[in-house]
């Protein structure tokens, strides 16, 4: 705009309307995602020029139903549309609509017209809606309400432009009222208005609905609401069906008048028979499992050959930096330190970006859907929802967006459930654990010569995570107490082939957001590990070679062994060495050493850290030695027996370990944020850990 | 539930009825917003494999109940 201010466009509508694709085809990749302040709610904003000189910002609003919020994430739009004076309060709104199913979309709008917003309404799918030989008046249907109305294919980018061109041209809000404020209750609106000094009397009306639902209300707000409330005896839930089925009544005296060829079924039938195989009895959960087990090779086999491109990427560059830069403390701490740590990111992005290449997939092709459907009965069972099947799934790429995700669960027993028991997942910071322990004590055959014996182990791993957690939420499920019940009210989208740009830009955003996010916390810890085990009281550390040289004085060693000998006495006594050594009492048992307990210290931060870890320990004692993490594990010598250090035992004691043990401080964080207490996350660490500790015992103790 | 009321949890696949009300006060918010009105028509078109939860279709919407929550969902006899 001219005056510099740049116009706010809020993109609003019922799930699986298009709205994530008219967003990404309006902003591209300017697109960020952020928190709106104070709740943990996804705000996804991005950049578009609608002219040549107006841009505009984009807010991509949860998808939702009505302006009433069963759940937390519906709540933010709410406050955003009754917020006038808030800084997300929009200029003008965009409802984007599902042409084949118009009359569940057109709800929300009529409320918002009620509001007094600028509404377009943008009609996405249209190509769906000529396929099933459904026909609308366009422009008698914009007539009727009073609003621009926009034919697009969010998909193909149809009429994006036209929608653009309204956008940028002046909006006029539409002056109907459609939802009359009954004579019963106009005075106590009226007074509600008049003391906010509101512009209509249906926001008036929302205020006295849910004045629970906005943020922006303060405590004196909500007092004089409930005062005037209960004064005129104004009870919320009477009013509410009464106002939906009114507005129904309205949407299909337009709809009567607008639509001149009704929907066949014939276009959905295709649909309906994928659904006759998809949810049959036994081939519903042979495919689910299927899908399954593909996505978990495919993470094992494909993600392998880019990831240890990656690794010996690093240790080659590491290495060739060691020689390149003279030495002293900060190029030691360049070369060993920082390089490895930023490897310990990037190592991880085939793995995310495979796994959320998969979730993208299934939620466009309409399947996540029918997997809740299909698991629903059965995750009641344990004290969970079908809807807890995304959370869980998700929980298996990391904790943090899937205990996130759990906010679409309206029942508030389910949802805490559901995030107490999500950190069993085994999320992608486990899996280089996994890969390297998995490669190091599980021979590289195959099964039938098909399956990988590896791949089949990491999937056991996977298998055990999920039944912890579960059998956890049935133990929860009883102690417990349930305030609200829970339902399963969810479209089953029509089946369609997923919009290949769309999978691709949620593998950017949450390959970013982890690189961006995780990433700071797992450099930070590279580099103060690095320190720790550099670094010792000064005393031991000059006395080193002095020492070295006493206790080899007999054996002839030659210049580079004697060299290791004396980095190993280094790294025993820093700081590092020290605290291992302290932890290594609780950790025999399990079968593991000083080392091992840097690492588990280490992961406390992130779990990955554990290979970085392991990496910086092992390469401080063999700097020359050009090889990667994994031959630098397999060629550790336990001093005790003399064998191999990570044996079978130690492998799947650690392997257990890792399965279960909450090691995430990042986690631990997000759930104090979603269940506001630090009740829940003390208990999580404390319950996760134990069980991990316990098992690890039993394992390395039977084999042993 | 009045004896004899029939719900759509009572219905087979393939069945249509038309709605003739809830049965609870809680729900029906909900159910209305999506769609469920009285005298709508609602199909019941299949259940998932353990008879629960099932998927029926109003206005040419495809949702998914689970069996308690339609059998608050009355329907002309």
């Amino acid at each position: 705009m001219s005056d510099g201010k740049k116009l706010k466009i809020a993109l609003t509508g019922k799930p699986n309307s298009g709205k994530s694709s008219l967003f990404n085809q309006l902003t591209g990749l300017n697109q960020k995602i952020g928190n709106f302040p104070g709740v943990t709610v996804d705000k996804r904003t991005g950049q578009t020029s609608l002219t040549e000189n107006t841009t505009a910002e984009i807010l991509d609003l949860p998808g939702i139903y009505s302006l009433y919020p069963r759940s937390l994430d519906e709540k933010i739009v709410a406050e955003v549309f009754a917020d006038k004076k808030g800084i997300y309060f929009p200029d003008k709104v965009v409802l984007v609509a599902d042409a084949t199913n118009l009359k569940n979309c057109m709800l929300l709008l009529t409320q918002l017209i009620d509001l007094g917003l600028p509404v377009v309404l943008a009609l996405n799918m249209i190509d769906l809606a000529a396929k099933s030989g459904l026909s609308i008046d366009i422009k008698k249907l914009s007539a009727l309400l009073e609003i621009p109305v926009v034919m697009i294919n969010a998909r193909n980018g149809h009429g994006i432009s036209e929608l653009k061109n309204v956008l940028a041209s002046p909006l006029k809000p539409s002056q109907k009222k459609i939802f009359p404020i009954s004579d019963e209750v106009k005075p106590i609106v009226t007074a509600v208005r008049n003391h906010f000094a509101l512009s209509s009397d249906y926001e008036a009306f929302q205020y006295l609905q849910q004045p629970d639902s906005f943020i922006f209300l303060s405590k004196g707000d909500k007092d004089f609401i409930q005062q005037v409330a209960s004064q005129h005896q104004f009870f919320p839930a009477k009013y509410q069906g009464a106002e939906t089925i009114l507005r129904y009544e309205f949407i299909q005296s337009i709809l009567n008048k607008v639509i001149l060829k009704a929907a066949g079924h014939e276009w959905k039938r295709v649909s309906i028979q994928i659904d006759k195989v998809l949810t049959h009895k036994i081939f519903g959960y042979i495919i689910f499992f299927g899908i399954l087990f593909l996505i978990f090779q495919s993470i094992f086999a494909l993600a392998q050959i880019p990831m240890d491109a990656i690794d010996n990427g690093f240790a080659s560059f590491s290495q060739y930096l060691s020689h390149l830069l003279p030495s002293g403390p900060l190029f030691e701490l360049i070369a060993q330190g920082i390089i490895p740590g930023i490897g310990g990111i990037l190592i991880f992005i085939p793995q995310i970006a495979i796994l959320f290449a998969f979730i993208s997939i299934l939620e466009e092709t309409g399947y996540m859907a029918r997997a809740v459907f299909l698991m629903d009965k059965i995750m009641r069972k344990f004290g969970l929802s079908g809807k807890s099947v995304v959370p869980l799934m998700s929980g298996w790429a990391c904790a943090i967006p899937a205990i996130m995700a759990t906010r679409t669960i309206e029942n508030w027993k389910d949802r805490l459930i559901t995030i107490f028991v999500t950190p069993f997942m085994s999320c992608s910071a486990r899996l280089p654990v996994f890969t390297i322990l998995v490669a190091l004590i599980i021979p590289d055959t195959k099964l039938f010569g098909f399956f990988g014996f590896q791949g089949l182990v990491l999937m056991g791993l996977y298998l055990l995570g999920f039944l912890a957690a579960i059998l956890s939420a049935w133990a929860m499920k009883f102690i417990i107490n349930a305030k609200e019940r829970s339902y399963l009210i969810m479209e089953m989208p029509t089946y369609r082939m997923p919009k290949w740009s769309n999978v691709g830009y949620t593998i950017v955003e949450k390959t970013k957001a982890f690189v961006f996010e995780a990433g700071k916390v797992i450099l930070a810890v590279s580099i103060i590990l690095w320190v720790l085990a550099s670094y010792g009281p000064v005393d031991e550390m000059n006395q080193a070679r002095a020492v070295v040289q006493q206790e080899s004085a007999n054996l002839r060693l030659t210049e580079d062994g004697f060299e290791d000998r004396v980095a190993a006495y280094k790294l025993e006594h820093s700081y590092a060495g020290k605290i291992g050594k302290v932890m290594e009492p609780v950790i025999k048992p399990l079968g593991y050493d000083w080392k091992f307990g840097i690492a588990l210290l280490t992961s406390f931060a992130a779990r990955e850290v554990f290979v970085g870890t392991i990496a910086t320990i092992y390469s401080i004692g063999s700097s020359d030695d050009p090889t990667t993490i994994k031959s630098k594990l397999a060629s550790e010598i336990n001093p005790e027996t003399g064998g191999p250090r990570f044996t079978v035992p130690v492998g799947l004691s650690l392997l257990i370990f890792y399965t279960f043990a909450m090691q995430c401080i990042s986690t631990l964080a997000i759930v104090k944020r979603e269940t506001k207490s630090w009740r829940w996350p003390l208990i999580q660490l404390a319950y996760m850990t134990g069980l991990a500790y316990i098992s690890a015992l039993i394992v390395y103790q039977t084999l042993a | 539930m009045a004896r004899g009321q029939k719900s759509v949890a009572d219905m087979v696949p393939g069945e249509t009825g038309i709605i003739s009300g809830f049965s609870d006060d809680q729900l029906s918010s909900k159910l209305l917003e999506m769609g469920f009105l009285p005298g709508a028509a609602v199909r019941f078109n299949f259940t998932a494999p353990f008879g629960d939860p099932i998927c029926v279709s109003i206005a040419g919407f495809d949702l998914s109940l689970r069996v308690d929550e339609a059998s608050m969902i009355s329907i002309l006899n």
